[in-house]
């Protein structure tokens, strides 16, 4: 088993013949990923990659999609998410950075609704080797295995999803959150997902200043998680009131420090790496 | 979303567009052009940070001489560093009380959250949570009037002062969505002595995300230094430290990553810059120009590659070498995507990268400190 993406997974790219998009899914193709069509108003009939394009999400659904890659200028990310709901899509990442947060507000309260998932915006998006990945992590970084790993970043992600795999260890699912401060998933969304999956066996935590998220998935944890968790937060030498190039990743009014997240989540049984080299090492100590 | 902070004039003159009672007041940025008479009137500096009116930065003037001297001592004064290059004078009400509302985003709900209480006047971090009457709108339903008439009642007020607070309150979630605000806030929200509320001051901040869709939004710079101003003209991500460790890496969190690496080494960056999914040479070598400005004593460059190639980056640092002039040490560290070749096109230009981050960051924070 793993979370979100599956073999079952089968992707649209809407704005497939961007740079982004196009890029993208001949990355999603090699890595195993079903990219079963693509959406750019006025190329339909073309093919990406072999991919065929459609001028409407509504044409395209012949093909049976049932995720949503969303890949369009910002100002209209709204747009293509609604078109998404209209047509029943269960998954619907959206890479885009700089969406108006009120639009994803609009998106994530829709979809909840509908019992629709929202991953992104400005993340990563889901990964679980290689069964399916639907978003832009690196492909040579994985490995199959029992580690699931929910991170607020990319760069970042990479680096301790390489390093779990240079020590041995791979993944079940991993999950990029994104950067912005309302986004679709939380770390309280994928802990419940990651509890119920019999093939993760422990739990990384890339979080990061800004928010209270790392906080409320502190006390879930404690109250519902008893698989280990490791976790690691950035941040720690942030000035307060400055944005870390997130926009989520500010500390406001004293809230959102690194230092009140570790706590947190110390409290509630999680190691806490100081370096992301230390993250593998815990994991074998709470694996013994 | 970036957060951008409106100057009370500008976000007073947005009360008024949606009807939102507030003081008579007019800008001023030149003493010559000041036409006010009517008094009592306050003069209020127009910066972007808080505590203005502890700073000398509100003034009250009883006449036309008064206000001629308090406007010359507020205008061009300095508050909290920044220059005060326009003051707002208005007319001083007749506070009889003083309550707060406010409309803003709760990350955690992912819904914007009315926040209301008759303890006006002081920062809304000073009262009692119990105090404070809220409401969570669903933004996919909207406002509508019974969230008015639900906190009128939740506050107590009386019914000469209920329907006038609907009625702004209506209008302020008007203006937070129409707007893209992040924050929508009156404090004082003013009862008169007469019993007519008016907004006091008027706090609104935009989601600098959304000016695309606001053209009669000017954008205020006025919170960032100045190399953080080029930095952000010339599309990077950079904030301001005061270390001597220049840093590039790219991503936001593996960048902040090697700041927190670095600090715990006993180490000290002079900077945030995240490069961003870029694979462009030059963007690497405006970097660098960025980092001659900044003058630190060393740089550590920290890539993990995906989309940003690792050759594009040992590239742009040797291109950077010929061109910016930088003559401070520089310890590279990459891995990732085209690795091989990136230390490669390194090594024949004479650098030595590493492959992992904390080799890379105990070297650094070496040679810096021996100098």
């Amino acid at each position: 088993m793993s979370i979100y993406v599956d073999e079952n997974t089968k992707i649209v790219v809407q704005g497939i013949t961007g740079h982004q998009g196009s890029f993208n899914t001949l990355q999603m193709l090699k890595f195993g990923s079903k990219v079963v069509a693509g959406v750019t108003p006025g190329k339909g009939g073309t093919e990406v990659h072999g991919v065929k394009v459609f001028n409407t999400l509504a044409d395209a659904m012949k093909m049976e999609p049932n995720a949503t890659f969303i890949s369009v200028p910002a100002p209209y990310v709204l747009d293509a998410a609604k078109e998404a709901l209209y047509n029943g899509i269960d998954l619907i990442y959206i890479l885009t950075e700089k969406v108006p947060y009120q639009d994803t507000m609009e998106i994530v309260n829709l979809a909840r609704k509908m019992g629709k998932t929202v991953v992104g915006p400005n993340g990563p998006g889901i990964t679980s080797p290689f069964k399916s990945k639907i978003g832009i992590m690196p492909n040579q970084i994985f490995k199959e295995g029992n580690v699931g790993v929910i991170s607020r970043s990319g760069t970042l992600t990479y680096e301790i999803v390489d390093q779990l795999t240079r020590a041995g260890f791979g993944e079940s699912t991993v999950v990029g959150l994104g950067g912005d401060p309302v986004t679709g998933l939380n770390f309280v969304d994928v802990l419940s997902k990651f509890k119920n999956d019999s093939q993760t066996e422990a739990i990384v935590m890339v979080g990061e200043i800004g928010g209270t998220a790392e906080e409320e998935a502190a006390e879930y944890i404690k109250k519902n998680i008893r698989k280990p968790v490791v976790a690691y937060i950035t941040g720690r030498s942030a000035p307060k009131g400055k944005r870390m190039g997130h926009a989520g990743a500010i500390i406001t009014r004293g809230k959102g420090t690194a230092e009140s997240k570790i706590k947190a989540l110390e409290e509630a049984g999680v190691k806490v790496a100081d370096y992301p080299y230390q993250v593998p090492i815990l994991l074998k100590e709470v694996f013994k | 979303m970036v957060k951008m902070n409106l100057y009370e004039y500008q976000a007073k003159e947005l009360f008024r567009k949606y009807n939102i009672p507030v003081p008579e007041g007019k800008n001023y940025e030149d003493l010559s052009k000041i036409d006010w008479n009517k008094f009592p009137a306050v003069v209020k500096a127009q910066v972007l940070v808080g505590g203005r009116g502890k700073a000398g930065g509100i003034q009250f003037a009883n006449n036309s001489k008064e206000l001629m001297e308090k406007s010359s001592q507020v205008l061009g004064m300095t508050i909290k560093g920044l220059k005060v290059k326009s003051i707002y004078i208005e007319e001083k009400l007749e506070v009889g009380k003083e309550y707060y509302v406010s409309i803003t985003l709760d990350r955690s709900a992912r819904k914007p959250v009315i926040m209301a209480t008759t303890e006006g006047g002081v920062e809304i971090e000073d009262v009692p949570d119990e105090k404070i009457k809220k409401f969570w709108v669903d933004p996919t339903i909207g406002y509508s009037g019974f969230i008015g008439r639900q906190l009128t009642f939740d506050l107590g007020l009386p019914d000469s002062e209920g329907k006038q607070f609907q009625d702004i309150l209506a209008k302020m979630y008007r203006l937070y969505r129409e707007y893209d605000a992040e924050l929508v806030e009156i404090n004082p929200l003013v009862i008169t002595k007469e019993g007519k509320i008016i907004a006091g001051d008027a706090k609104v901040i935009i989601d600098s995300d959304s000016l695309f869709r606001h053209k009669d939004i000017p954008e205020n710079a006025a919170e960032r230094t100045e190399l953080e101003e080029i930095a952000y003209k010339r599309g990077y991500s950079l904030v301001e430290l005061d270390g001597d460790i220049g840093v590039i890496a790219n991503g936001a969190g593996l960048t902040m990553a090697t700041l927190d690496a670095l600090t715990l080494h006993g180490g000290k960056p002079r900077n945030f810059l995240d490069l961003g999914g870029s694979d462009d040479v030059e963007k690497v070598v405006g970097a660098f120009e960025l980092l001659k400005i900044a003058k630190p004593k060393g740089i550590l460059v920290n890539i993990f590659g995906g989309v940003t190639h690792c050759d594009t980056v040992a590239k742009g640092i040797v291109e950077a070498k010929k061109r910016v002039g930088i003559d401070v040490p520089i310890v590279v560290r990459l891995s990732g995507v085209n690795e091989d070749i990136g230390r490669q096109i390194l090594k024949e230009n004479g650098i030595e990268a590493y492959s992992d981050m904390m080799s890379a960051v105990e070297e650094i924070v070496k040679v810096v400190n021996k100098q």
